[in-house]
């Protein structure tokens, strides 16, 4: 009878773990197709390509935005990636026995997870108050020190998985530890390491928060990284919270376009993830 | 090739340590300090104690308090932390003990997505689809039940607007739901298979393997991924600026508007007119910023200690 009764309390609980997986899809399904099914049909060549009208006045499309979007992520990015992987190098290859530079990686680590406004906030204080006005840059530097732990803790981990006997072989030919990183360890982790950079760029296209009242908005399409300057994100938020309809749909078909473009850079992510970490095994097995 | 490679040596090991230095010591060290000075008007005329036990925030008499909004912010985490424990632990026992392994990695892979979609995302789904649906069906059908019992009745009492905390905290939980899973997973795979083996050949069904095997082994991970969760809820804002409705109050039950750090961060940075309101909104961040590191410090404690012992 005790038995009997053990293996339907593992039954149950066992459905109720698979429930739980199923939950956790169920969310996932809904948003995505909410998505689909709201901005799918105002994904249009005019979004990309037309400048918005005047408000209230129907028609227009979000080039601004677009321009601006990337302009201020590509800037970011090419910020963010010299820094983050050079300090994920050091504390790959110097300061592994280090303790010091192991506790400045743990807190590289919990970097990761700051709330990402707080860097809106020091941005601010630091470039848009003593130039009087929002401008693009100070969001583009609040997006790259976003992405600097991203970077450098994945760069980390993948050059801790760089087997150490091939450190050693190039060791015994001789070579300096910069030829040793430069011609070994980072060959060998190259995948790896272009998975961090994808997360830390899958990480920073969805931000909105450290932009808001850094390169803040702007209607019109602009190059000028001194002036305020239109972000997808941003735009989205104000068009949902703004009045008229079309702004509505027009919002939907950015939001549809923004997260297919972070979920495409995080499975590509996953992808290399799985190419990055197998390459450097199957080397090993092979010689 | 001799003297220049020690040279080069010395420079790229110096150029690269200052970068290491910088990303793990100066970057948060820099946040702090600039935080701090920011907000030392705020601090010198409000003091530490009295910013935090005060609920008054008038720009108009240039009183500011933070506790409505360090109220809400932990109000709101708490909720969604304890909706997202059970799901997120379920989760992690069902990829790595019962799924088959075509299926581990599919469902892996849709968690994480849900981890990738951007916030703002979740903020206007909320707003616009979860909000309304909340408001017609979930929350009078909730008020229904729950009303007879006299404690549950009040913490469901209220208008059902759908822009709540109800609502902020079910979002909440969803987007912490995939960080969670994936530490208590990471932790669960820790475990060596001799000891749920022999717990196995001693008769014990799955279910007693997971419970009084699994999660005591790896009950320091699962309180990281819990802690770290925690530390991801406190910041979130874009989702909580949609949801919480912004109003200055601390709620009285689950279906009022409130607001939270930052969502008092994100609608009021732009209208700040004195550096007092200013330098208080600088405090607010100073005490989001300090809180979530503690937190996170915390959460990166327990998995390590877990990985520790594991070596």
């Amino acid at each position: 009878m005790r038995i009997y009764r053990r293996k339907v309390i593992n039954g149950v609980m066992l459905f109720i773990s698979f429930l739980t997986a199923l939950y956790g899809l169920f969310w996932l399904f809904w948003i995505l197709g909410t998505l689909f099914v709201n901005g799918f049909r105002y994904l249009t060549l005019d979004l990309f390509l037309q400048d918005p009208t005047p408000p209230g006045i129907e028609g227009g499309g979000l080039r601004h935005a677009f321009v601006g979007h990337i302009i201020i992520t590509s800037l970011a990015t090419l910020i963010g990636i010299p820094i983050g992987v050079c300090a994920g190098i050091y504390y790959a290859e110097y300061g592994r026995n280090s303790k010091f530079f192991m506790a400045l990686k743990n807190i590289t680590d919990i970097m990761v997870s700051t709330p990402s406004i707080i860097m809106g906030a020091v941005m601010y204080a630091l470039m848009v108050v003593p130039f009087k006005q929002f401008n693009a840059l100070s969001g583009i530097l609040a997006l790259a020190l976003l992405m600097v732990p991203v970077i450098s803790v994945t760069t980390y981990e993948m050059l801790d998985l760089v087997p150490h006997t091939l450190r050693e072989a190039a060791y015994a030919l001789g070579a300096y530890k910069w030829q040793i990183i430069k011609d070994v360890t980072l060959r060998a982790a190259k995948f790896g390491i272009l998975t961090g950079i994808l997360l830390g760029v899958a990480r920073i296209s969805g931000e909105t928060a450290p932009l808001l009242f850094t390169s803040f908005n702007n209607a019109y399409l602009s190059f000028d990284l001194f002036k305020p300057m239109a972000t997808l994100t941003v735009t989205v938020f104000n068009y949902i919270m703004g009045p008229y309809d079309y702004w509505h749909k027009q919002a939907w078909a950015a939001a549809l376009f923004l997260t297919l473009l972070v979920l495409v850079l995080s499975l590509l992510a996953k992808a290399l993830l799985y190419f990055g970490t197998l390459n450097p095994f199957k080397w090993k097995e092979k010689r | 090739m001799g003297k220049r490679g020690h040279y080069l040596e010395i420079i790229i090991k110096n150029f690269l340590g200052f970068w290491a230095l910088f990303s793990g010591f100066l970057f948060p060290f820099i946040i702090f300090l600039i935080l701090f000075y920011e907000s030392r008007l705020a601090i010198k005329n409000f003091g530490i104690v009295k910013f935090l036990t005060t609920s008054t925030w008038d720009p108009v008499s240039q009183t500011f308090g933070g506790l409505t909004m360090i109220v809400g912010t932990l109000i709101s985490t708490f909720i969604a932390v304890l909706i997202a424990a059970p799901v997120a632990i379920g989760i992690a026992i069902f990829i790595t003990e019962l799924a088959p392994s075509w299926l581990k990695g599919v469902i892996t892979s849709a968690i994480e997505l849900l981890a990738a979609i951007p916030s703002i995302i979740y903020g206007m789904w909320g707003f616009l689809i979860l909000a309304n649906f909340m408001r017609s069906y979930v929350e009078p059908f909730l008020q229904k039940i729950f009303s007879p019992f006299p404690l549950l009745g009040k913490l469901f009492s209220g208008p059902p607007t759908g822009i709540d905390v109800f609502t902020t905290s079910l979002v909440l939980s969803i987007m912490i739901i995939p960080f969670m899973a994936s530490v208590v997973k990471d932790s669960f795979n820790l475990v060596p298979s001799v000891m749920k083996e022999s717990a196995y050949s001693l008769g014990a069904t799955k279910w007693e393997v997971i419970k009084d095997v699994v999660i005591p082994y790896t009950i320091s991970g699962i309180t990281g991924g819990l802690v770290l969760s925690t530390g991801r809820a406190l910041g979130e804002t874009m989702a909580v600026t949609f949801l919480a409705g912004n109003v200055a109050q601390i709620p009285s039950s689950l279906f009022y508007p409130f607001t939270t750090i930052t969502v008092a961060l994100a609608n009021q940075f732009t209208e700040a007119d004195t550096p007092l309101y200013l330098s208080s909104l600088f405090y607010l961040s100073l005490i989001l910023f300090v809180l979530s590191f503690i937190i996170l410090s915390f959460a990166k404690i327990m998995v390590l200690r877990l990985q520790k012992r594991w070596k």
